[in-house]
């Protein structure tokens, strides 16, 4: 399991308690699934994926978004995702990154801002709460594949 | 992998460049790379001050986006043109091309948070394809 500080705990919980998952959840996955075309590898039953105008709007896209937000602290997902799906592990990194994207697309500085007001360091500089947020979700994603072993 | 840019990626780059070319300056100074990967300091140990806030960080971020105005410049033919660059940081300043990605994440990071509406998945995925060609073309002197 992974081991999380107390402050990756506040930063997650920050960021992730102003998320309106039902517009992020979707953005992420058909982000991840339009930059990195290969993960569609998963999603052959999904519907139509040809390019970015048919998976935007795709609606068994956008639930399974909504689906990845709400199940990441759930183990038995991850058992799911590793050993009947199989799943490239490599693949939560890349759905990390554009989650990440995404998160700053919405928040803009905001972003920074919860961090900071997040952050118990005193002297927390700018960037290296940015990277506590950048690093909390890339982890939680990975605790999430961890989850399995 | 290897990618080519195709012309449609070339397009969604320079277009997606024309818009922020403005505050291109702003975008290299906040792709705080030194500050976020911490590992990077190795290459700045002559800094002082390697905070968001110190003046040489945010130059050197912005001579680094100098860099990738001129990749774009140059999109056409990025191992030619940037030939001098990748001596540069082959011989002189042997930076491990494994730092061209994490400039790439900070880079991408912060255009999603300076260009919400124009960061769109299809300019993400063409600036990411752009970003790793420019990669390799940095990469061509190395050995």
């Amino acid at each position: 399991m992974v081991e999380w500080t107390d402050q990756e705990r506040s930063i997650l919980n920050a960021i992730f308690s102003s998320l309106d998952y039902e517009d992020v959840g979707p953005k992420a996955l058909s982000r991840c699934l339009i930059v990195y075309p290969w993960t569609q590898r998963y999603f052959a039953g999904f519907g139509n994926l040809y390019n970015p105008e048919a998976i935007k709007p795709n609606p068994n896209i956008a639930n399974h978004g909504i689906k990845v937000l709400h199940g990441l602290d759930r183990a038995e997902l991850s058992v799911l995702h590793s050993e009947k799906l199989h799943v490239d592990p490599d693949n939560f990194k890349l759905l990390s990154d554009c989650l990440t994207i995404v998160i700053a697309t919405k928040m803009g500085n905001a972003f920074t801002g919860v961090i900071q007001a997040a952050s118990r360091s005193s002297c927390s500089v700018l960037p290296r709460t940015f990277h506590g947020a950048r690093t909390s979700v890339e982890k939680r994603l990975r605790s999430f594949e961890i989850m399995a072993h | 992998m290897t990618q080519h840019l195709t012309a449609k990626d070339k397009q969604v780059v320079t277009t997606f460049w024309s818009k922020i070319a403005s505050k291109a300056d702003d975008l290299g100074a906040e792709s705080m790379l030194v500050t976020v990967y911490p590992q990077t300091k190795t290459y700045f140990t002559h800094w002082k001050d390697t905070s968001a806030s110190s003046t040489q960080v945010r130059k050197h971020g912005i001579t680094v986006m100098g860099g990738v105005r001129e990749a774009i410049g140059k999109i056409d033919n990025l191992t030619g043109g940037l030939l001098t660059l990748s001596e540069l940081h082959a011989f002189t300043l042997r930076v491990d091309p494994a730092n061209f990605k994490l400039f790439t994440q900070c880079m991408l990071l912060v255009s999603a948070i300076m260009f919400p509406n124009d960061f769109t998945p299809e300019v993400h995925l063409a600036m990411d394809k752009f970003m790793a060609a420019l990669a390799r073309a940095l990469s061509e002197k190395y050995r």
